[in-house]
């Protein structure tokens, strides 16, 4: 394979990885928090759209519309049963009930569907598109589309309506916000909602790409794409979009030019050089505490 | 009305420890030698003192300095790998199976200590779940470190390769060691309850000991304020590293001890899996808690064996005693309700207790 | 440092004539001296050109409206913030380059407007941490229990406890110091910057929350500290009966500025400061 043909390869993967990591930003952006069961969000809709498609033999459209629609609850409660009561309490207990909200829904999905893998069949046809030497497959470039879609939408939402200048209010200052008559619960709710609606598409692509399903499925995609938005600065919806992308090209490239057995240990070393050069990530901003 | 909270001195309550687990090791020490445990138990054993000392571990870092460590099993694995080794290359020239494992043991803490203190460096400059990410990555960087070098002696010098096995080992003289990801194999077990128990014990008096010094007075004062305990002269850094080194050292020594108990030993063991299941240790027990983590260590690792059933539910129950017990310990109506039935509990049990 | 910082810096003023010395101390060198201070928060300049002098057994207040900068001062004296202009002089030593813990052990002690204790340590615990420098053993004397240890540690409660009376609160010295009442908060946080043996203590507004007749007895509490370790106390407080009843030398600070330096008298009737805290009168 050429260098262009790893670069796009890259560049899918990396859209994925911007897309899940555009709903850790967004929860860790308004309730403070790292939503570690994020990436077992992702696997849940996976299997919801497997089902739907598989078993039930639903046109992929529904079964997108099913596993979005089922994430988005699923992150609500969560949300509701296991974050809503430790608002006050320190972030090393948010994290440590994060950890076990993500193992909860690992071993459930365990016992549920079993550890055998399950083939996924792509949303889109096998087909590709050849240009010169370079040829794009169907799923990259509806991956890449649908990121970059997202992308402009969650923008311009969060930049043009109400519920978009609720959660910057929210995200700047949880009190001042809550006097000024915003529904404080309600707009964490809805990032929650909206994240892990985010996280069920890229369950999708991720599939459709790398068509094995397993109930660990989502962790390790999760982790890294947690790590793209620590790269990007965690909190900015462009740096989520920018440190997915080059988490993505940067794993693809070390996994053809490297080693396949140190790439993830290189995307973590990126992770940490970035940290400690910029420990608020490329786009972040640095928060000081206060005296 | 004024609510006067005493703490309990930290001396009793270390006595209290070191009497129960010496108590707990005799009994199952002599039923061991006599024969009265069943195979499956008594190998169990020597896991248990493993996962025990990586809990206390582990507790030091969460607990007393209150950074959240996911790479612990990181520091097992350096230690699982450099002890091993160590001691499969002294099988011929030290033939105290003992001797040998106590060297590992040392060399494992060692490089524990040094990785511990290496990594500790960058890491802790960060805050809170940057760290906490930053720990996991590292972890993960060692477990695929330890996948993918292969080591072998010949003639008594050393070789060493990474990704490949360049290591070109003579038929007659070489002995391969590592050998990628199928890790260390054909391991002469020299653990044993003892040693471990002598472990566990060590692992203790450093704890309790330091505690109840400047030095770990000075870790919990940056754990509780960082920004006073620079104001009153604490290098606030300085103690945060000693620690983590000590913590390292820690579960290197416990990871050279888990090492030598197996026939083999592969990297992938030492996953994210092991280190979460260590933190529940840690949570389950209390954070700060010593005699808890020991508690909550030794049951978890005894009862998946003692119920086979169970073994499917394993960490799906784990998952939510976590979610629960911080629920319980940190959500203000959850803890208040908890406190009015302890509160009722204790007035019940003396009358007429000082508590106001 | 970096030459080209080294060259940013502005070179040491001679000591202005405005600085003002109690006459007890006036032929001892200041046991601080700031020269031309001042910090910019991105291009925004929170304090600017703040000069003062302290006499090494003096009491002096810092008072202003909300905003001012007195908090910064204090952060910039103890480095929790470091300085964009001028110098900091502490017994004649720049302290340009130290860290928050460096200038503790070159002796300023802090407490905090927030009061931030080790709230899950004991009282005794919380003021043993201040000593942490006076107590003399290593980690490995402590993990073997050595005899230096035990003699250390009793040494080194002795004097805590010594310190707790005080402030009457020898008999606290167990309690877990999240739970006490928040005068005694107050109370712990002084005793544990004492510990740290200062020769120049920093009180942010120790009289917030106290009712009058507490502030009573922390006025005399300050003054009784200066005699006993015979220091120097620079304070911040809103309480106007405190700031007048004790203070030797007050500072009026108003946008980052020092707008008004003198004795007690001198400040009240001084139109600078009766204008930031009254407003501009309209000419009639």
């Amino acid at each position: 394979m050429s260098f262009l043909n790893y670069l796009v390869s890259g560049l899918s993967l990396g859209s994925i990885y911007a897309i899940i990591a555009l709903g850790y930003t967004m929860v860790y952006g308004i309730a403070k928090m790292l939503n570690f069961a994020h990436g077992d969000v992702i696997m849940v809709g996976s299997y919801v759209c497997f089902f739907a498609m598989m078993r039930f033999e639903l046109p992929p459209v529904i079964g997108v519309l099913l596993a979005v629609l089922v994430c988005t609850i699923l992150g609500i409660i969560i949300e509701k049963l296991a974050y809503k009561p430790l608002r006050s309490a320190p972030s090393l207990a948010v994290l440590i009930t994060a950890i076990g909200v993500s193992y909860f829904l690992q071993n459930s999905a365990l016992l549920l569907w079993t550890s055998n893998p399950k083939v996924f069949n792509s949303i889109v046809g096998k087909g590709s598109v050849n240009i010169g030497a370079l040829s794009i497959s169907y799923v990259t470039l509806l991956t890449v589309g649908i990121c970059v879609v997202i992308m402009i939408v969650l923008t311009t939402f969060i930049n043009t309506t109400k519920m978009g200048k609720a959660m910057r209010a929210v995200s700047e200052d949880k009190g001042a916000a809550q006097l000024m008559g915003i529904d404080v619960n309600k707009t964490i709710s809805m990032t929650f909602a909206i994240g892990s609606g985010l996280a069920a598409i890229a369950g999708v692509l991720l599939c459709s790409a790398y068509p094995t399903l397993m109930p660990t499925t989502g962790s390790m995609p999760g982790i890294k794409a947690f790590t793209a938005a620590v790269f990007g600065g965690i909190g900015s919806i462009p740096g989520a979009f920018l440190g997915g992308i080059l988490l993505g090209v940067i794993e693809n490239f070390a996994k053809a030019y490297i080693s396949t057995e140190f790439s993830d240990a290189i995307v973590f070393g990126v992770l940490i050089i970035v940290l400690l050069v910029k420990p608020a990530g490329l786009l972040g901003k640095q928060v000081n505490e206060k005296v | 009305m004024i609510k006067s909270v005493k703490i309990k001195d930290r001396i009793e309550k270390s006595v209290l420890t070191y009497i129960s687990v010496t108590a707990v090791f005799l009994v199952f020490f002599v039923m061991n030698m006599t024969g009265a445990l069943s195979s499956k138990i008594s190998g169990m054993l020597v896991p248990i003192c493993v996962y025990v000392v990586m809990a206390l571990s582990l507790n030091l870092t969460v607990g007393i300095m209150g950074e959240l460590s996911l790479g612990h099993a990181g520091f097992m694995a350096v230690g699982a790998f450099t002890g091993t080794s160590v001691t499969m290359m002294l099988s011929d020239s030290v033939s105290n199976s003992a001797v040998r494992l106590i060297i590992g043991m040392v060399v494992g803490a060692l490089f524990g200590a040094l990785i511990g203190f290496l990594i500790g460096i960058p890491v802790l400059r960060l805050k809170g779940d940057y760290l906490a990410i930053v720990t996991l990555a590292f972890g993960e960087i060692i477990k695929s470190f330890f996948s993918n070098i292969y080591l072998g002696t010949e003639n008594g010098s050393l070789r060493f390769s990474v990704l490949q096995n360049n290591l070109d080992l003579s038929e007659e003289n070489g002995k391969i060691i590592i050998e990628g990801a199928m890790g260390i194999r054909s391991i002469p077990k020299t653990a044993t309850f003892l040693i471990g128990y002598i472990l566990v014990m060590i692992c203790l008096a450093v704890i309790f000991n330091m505690i109840k010094s400047r030095t770990g007075r000075a870790i919990m004062a940056c754990r509780d304020n960082r920004i006073a305990a620079e104001s009153v002269g604490i290098p606030v850094f300085r103690y945060k590293i000693t620690a983590f080194t000590i913590s390292a050292a820690m579960a290197g020594a416990a990871g050279a001890l888990f090492g030598n108990n197996y026939s083999s030993l592969v990297a992938s063991k030492f996953n994210i899996d092991t280190s979460i299941l260590i933190l529940v240790f840690v949570v389950l027990g209390g954070q700060g808690n010593m005699l808890g983590s020991i508690i909550a260590a030794a049951a978890l690792t005894v009862l998946p064996e003692a119920l086979r059933s169970f073994a499917d539910y394993r960490m799906l129950t784990y998952a939510i005693i976590l979610i629960l017990v911080m629920l319980a310990t940190n959500n203000p109506q959850f803890r208040s309700f908890f406190e009015k039935l302890t509160g009722k509990l204790k007035k019940n049990g003396k009358e007429g207790g000082h508590e106001s | 440092m970096s030459p080209k910082e080294y060259i940013k810096r502005e070179p040491l003023m001679p000591q202005p004539a405005t600085n003002f010395i109690p006459e007890r101390d006036i032929h001892k060198s200041p046991v601080i001296e700031c020269r031309n201070l001042g910090i910019d928060f991105g291009g925004l300049s929170a304090v600017s050109n703040f000069n003062i002098a302290m006499g090494p057994t003096e009491i002096s207040g810092l008072i202003g409206p909300n905003g001012a900068g007195k908090t910064t001062i204090f952060n910039l004296l103890t480095k929790v913030y470091q300085p964009t202009h001028g110098t900091i002089l502490l017994n004649g030593v720049d302290t340009h380059n130290m860290t928050p813990a460096q200038v503790s052990q070159a002796g300023i002690g802090r407490t905090f407007q927030n009061i931030r204790l080790f709230k899950d340590m004991s009282v005794i615990d919380n003021v043993l941490v201040g000593l942490h420098y006076q107590i003399d053993y290593g980690l490995g004397t402590s993990i073997f229990r050595l005899p230096r240890f035990f003699s250390e540690e009793k040494k080194a409660r002795e004097k805590a406890l010594e310190l707790l009376s005080i402030f009457d609160m020898a008999d606290m010295a167990d309690t877990k110091s999240g739970s006490l009442p928040y005068g005694a908060q107050r109370r712990l946080e002084i005793v544990r910057a004492l510990a740290t043996d200062p020769c120049l203590l920093l009180l942010d507004e120790p009289a917030a929350g106290m009712n009058p007749m507490e502030t009573e007895e922390l006025m005399e509490n300050i003054v009784r500290i200066r005699d006993m370790f015979q220091i120097a106390i620079l304070l911040i407080e809103h309480d106007m009966k405190l700031v007048m009843g004790i203070c030797e030398v007050i500072g009026v600070l108003n946008f980052g500025q020092l707008i008004a330096k003198g004795t007690p008298d001198e400040i009240q009737s001084n139109p600078a400061v009766i204008e930031a805290y009254l407003g501009k009168q309209k000419e009639e």
